[in-house]
């Protein structure tokens, strides 16, 4: 066998070390979303529950609302919807969601058994709209300001620090 | 005091790993027998060393010592003992020493039962060892203190994240990691080889036992895990494809590649580079899984506390180990001469398949659980991996390895009888067809995935059982030869036939569920009655009941069936008082082919309740599959011709254990 062979597995792992360290240098708190500041994508979709209003970007306009992508068959989703609820309970903001790549029939399952903390439902089976926000897994949560701009986003789940620390604060300097 | 103690015993176990992980090396390589000596009694005294710190650890979680920040934020005094006691590593820096105690009691083995290695193999292998561990102690050290102190100390601590809190999970990480780090021996043993210059047969048999071990040990904690996920996260699910699941998955089929291919090495002297390689990938996977949750650059549900700091940290220790390691394969495996040839249809050649596909399903997995990191790198993109991905390039791979499965051990070594061998599978392929024609006639229109996953089942099953039955002369020879002959038949090939059959119940397990699962949701009232196929569930109350650190909504169901009343299920809605969190305890009746599963959901605050049941066919047989695989490795790892090149002292008697078996329960 050629000695150069050898070397593939080597050099392969060097890709992929590189490709980690990237990862670390980009930190998913610190905005990834090229869409910072600018307004929301343009987007319509159908209510996950039938009769009840669909959601689209013209929802988004006149109030500090948060928006947040989920699917029933994602595990960290399940991980931040307490604190959604939380979020939902206290009424501290308006919550949208998106509902991402999933059954209308687990999506319904899901809220049932765990709670809904949303206002409006979008239902997004194809992942047609995730792909307008940038989607590229679940769960992520963004805040919109009164003028419809995406001013955060949050990849991934959120804990107990991103909302005291980050999200918390931008709501109550938003909504001033 | 008892924290401080500690810590300085894990600060001197870094001091003994350095001189174990530098003396003995240089005794090898100087050839003197005096400083390669010193690596038996450095991994004893480590072992002892990390066994008091975990000790003292453990010590501050039972007696509730909150002045320890660990201890304050991971646990509480309302805990059941179990859970103060499995919270020693149900947090971020206990569980990372528990790694190390793995390691070092893996270590100390191989010191305390490799008599018969020889010394400058033995040398090699434990400095290797002790540099894996240099590595975590200093990283547990640097960046992860679980003994660091809090002042003023809380009057009580925040808990043990509740879903943790199940007994399910408090034996979870113990079993992964011993499997994760028995994979370290395979690896040891591979740098050490390479180091020498030298792999034969020997070398086969000392790396063996210790994969079957860890392979035994991985499949165990992560059934363990699903089983968790099934019961405990309340949707009924196993299996998610979660960066933390695929994290344990990734190195379970690299190992089970191993744990084929060393076979190889050791009756036909064949495939060496590649095994080592496997080796070096293997233990690479395990501690890239150990990690990649705790560095935050993927997110999970089991996402432990992440710091950018630690971050930085991890990746310079998998560049050093892994770069290393694979450094010096490139430098070094080109030396290691191949042997025995052999035709491409053959037990080798259907063992390489095997190999082939597992390692093409790893790298699947392993593109699929890293893309969302590649794809932020290169800027950015608009595609998503979820169970879809997984779906449609993992299962596809799957199923050669099935059907070759069931072929490969009726090949002979060297050169093998292809068309002899499919004449002998003749029964199995007409149970196949008979078995896709029922499961396609009741399930009709259902999932195509769910029809091909029960036949490839069958297949298997069909195939092992007749591979088994030659191999006993069944039909060919008298019952009292067939005895004799089964009693004869070496534990290796016991092993063999138990874990593959063990897999074809697992894969019929995963199919059935997709195949004929039948759910129900409604509001239900109590003395209301729901059924799912041909059960009735009554709700019989909602009561509130309160547990040492929940309190919970409890639900009684009588469930019948046909009318008869076959047992009363009591599923929970549990809200944990000090986290605030609410879980939900499902119920479960196990049946031989299905589940029955009742979750009760959210009150709509006029006296019903929302309530799930599942009908969930063929899933205990997901739980057989794994058990029985898991028991096929320990009765292969209980084979003599393991035992007597195994880690065990020479000549020893014949009724005693291998050591490796040992931790079996």
């Amino acid at each position: 066998m050629p000695r150069i062979l050898f070397l593939a597995p080597l050099a392969l792992f060097a890709i992929v070390a590189a490709y980690l360290a990237v990862g670390l240098t980009r930190d998913a708190r610190i905005l990834p979303s090229a869409l910072i500041d600018k307004p929301a994508p343009q987007f319509d979709l159908k209510a996950l529950k039938d009769g009840d209003p669909g959601f689209s970007t013209a929802d988004l306009k006149g109030d500090v609302i948060l928006v947040n992508i989920f699917a029933s068959w994602c595990v960290p989703c399940r991980a931040e919807h307490p604190l959604l609820m939380r979020l939902a309970q206290d009424k501290t903001i308006k919550i949208y969601g998106l509902n991402w790549k999933d059954r209308k029939k687990d999506a319904i399952a899901w809220l049932n058994e765990l709670g809904d903390p949303y206002d409006l439902i979008g239902h997004d089976l194809s992942g047609r709209a995730g792909i307008e926000w940038g989607v590229y897994g679940v769960p992520e949560t963004y805040l919109i300001d009164r003028d419809g701009r995406i001013r955060y986003k949050k990849v991934g789940p959120m804990v107990e620090e991103t909302l005291t620390n980050e999200i918390l604060p931008l709501i109550q300097e938003l909504t001033q | 005091m008892i924290a401080e103690i500690g810590h300085f015993s894990l600060i001197l176990a870094l001091v003994v790993a350095l001189v174990q992980a530098i003396v003995p090396l240089v005794g090898a390589h100087r050839g003197d027998g005096a400083w390669m000596a010193t690596a038996a009694p450095t991994a004893l005294v480590q072992l002892l060393l990390i066994a008091t710190s975990f000790g003292c650890l453990m010590y501050a979680f039972v007696t509730s010592d909150f002045t320890v920040m660990n201890v304050a934020q991971n646990s509480n005094t309302l805990q059941p003992m179990l859970y103060k006691v499995s919270s020693t590593w149900g947090n971020h820096e206990g569980s990372m020493v528990l790694w190390v105690l793995i390691l070092a009691v893996f270590g100390a083995m191989v010191a305390a039962f490799g008599g018969n290695l020889p010394p400058s193999l033995k040398a090699r292998v434990l400095s290797v060892q002790a540099m894996i561990g240099v590595g975590f102690l200093l990283f547990i050290l640097l960046t992860s203190n679980p003994f660091e102190r809090v002042v003023p100390p809380p009057l009580d601590g925040r808990d043990l994240n509740p879903l943790l809190q199940d007994p399910g999970l408090a034996f979870h990480p113990p079993m992964l990691y011993i499997g994760y780090v028995g994979f370290s021996m395979a690896f040891s043993f591979a740098i050490a080889a390479l180091i020498e210059g030298k792999v034969d047969a020997a070398w086969a048999r000392w790396v063996r036992p210790w994969t079957l071990v860890a392979w035994s040990f991985l499949t165990a904690g992560i059934s363990l895990g699903a089983w968790w996920a099934y019961y405990e996260l309340g949707w009924g699910g196993w299996w998610y494809w979660d960066p933390v699941e695929n994290a344990s998955f990734m190195p379970w089929l690299v190992g089970t590649a191993l744990l084929h291919s060393s076979i190889i090495v050791e009756k036909r002297d064949a495939l060496k580079t590649w095994t080592i390689l496997l080796a070096i990938l293997t233990f690479s996977l395990s501690l890239i899984g150990t990690f990649l949750v705790r560095s935050g650059v993927l997110t999970s549900v089991h996402a432990f506390a992440t710091d950018p700091e630690r971050g930085v940290f991890i990746l310079l220790l998998l560049v050093i180990a892994i770069g290393g390691s694979l450094a010096l394969y490139a430098w070094r495996a080109p030396i290691l001469k191949g042997g025995g040839l052999f035709a491409p249809i053959s037990r080798e050649g259907a063992l390489v398949l095997n190999n082939l596909l597992l390692t093409t399903a790893a790298a699947t997995v392993f593109i699929g659980t890293l893309y969302p990191l590649f794809l932020e790198a290169v800027g950015g993109g608009k595609v998503s991996v979820g169970p879809p991905f997984f779906n449609a390039t993992f299962v596809p791979l799957m199923i050669p390895l099935i059907i070759a499965l069931g072929v490969g051990p009726m090949l002979g070594w060297k050169r093998g009888d292809l068309k002899g061998a499919l004449s002998r599978l003749k029964f199995a392929f007409i149970a196949t067809i008979v078995i896709t024609f029922i499961a396609a006639y009741i399930s009709w229109g259902r999932s195509v995935f769910g029809v091909l996953g029960l036949s490839l089942a069958g297949w298997l099953a069909t195939a092992v059982i007749l591979e088994f039955a030659s191999r006993i002369g069944l039909g060919r020879a008298g019952s009292g030869d067939v005895l004799r002959r089964m009693a004869g038949l070496p534990r290796g090939a016991w092993g063999m036939t138990l874990a593959h059959l063990g897999f074809a119940i697992t894969v019929a397990g995963a199919s059935g569920a997709s195949l004929w699962q039948d759910e129900v949701i409604q509001l239900l009232r109590p003395g209301e009655t729901l059924s799912v196929v041909d059960y009735d569930f009554t709700l019989r109350s909602v009561d509130s009941v309160k547990g040492p650190n929940y309190t919970a909504q409890r639900a009684t169901f009588t469930v019948r069936q046909n009318g008869e009343v076959i047992t009363t299920l009591a599923p929970e809605r549990r809200r944990y008082i000090v986290q605030g969190t609410e879980t939900t305890e499902a119920a479960l009746y196990t049946q031989w082919y299905a589940d029955i599963y009742v979750v009760i959901g959210q009150s709509d605050g006029n006296g019903a309740w929302t309530v799930r049941l599942y009908f969930k066919p063929l899933v205990p047989w997901l739980w057989a599959g794994s058990l029985l695989m898991v028991f096929g490795g320990f009765v292969s790892l209980s084979d003599r011709r393991l035992r007597i090149g195994a880690p065990s002292k020479r000549l020893a008697a014949p009724e005693a254990k291998a050591p490796t078996a040992q931790p079996a329960e």
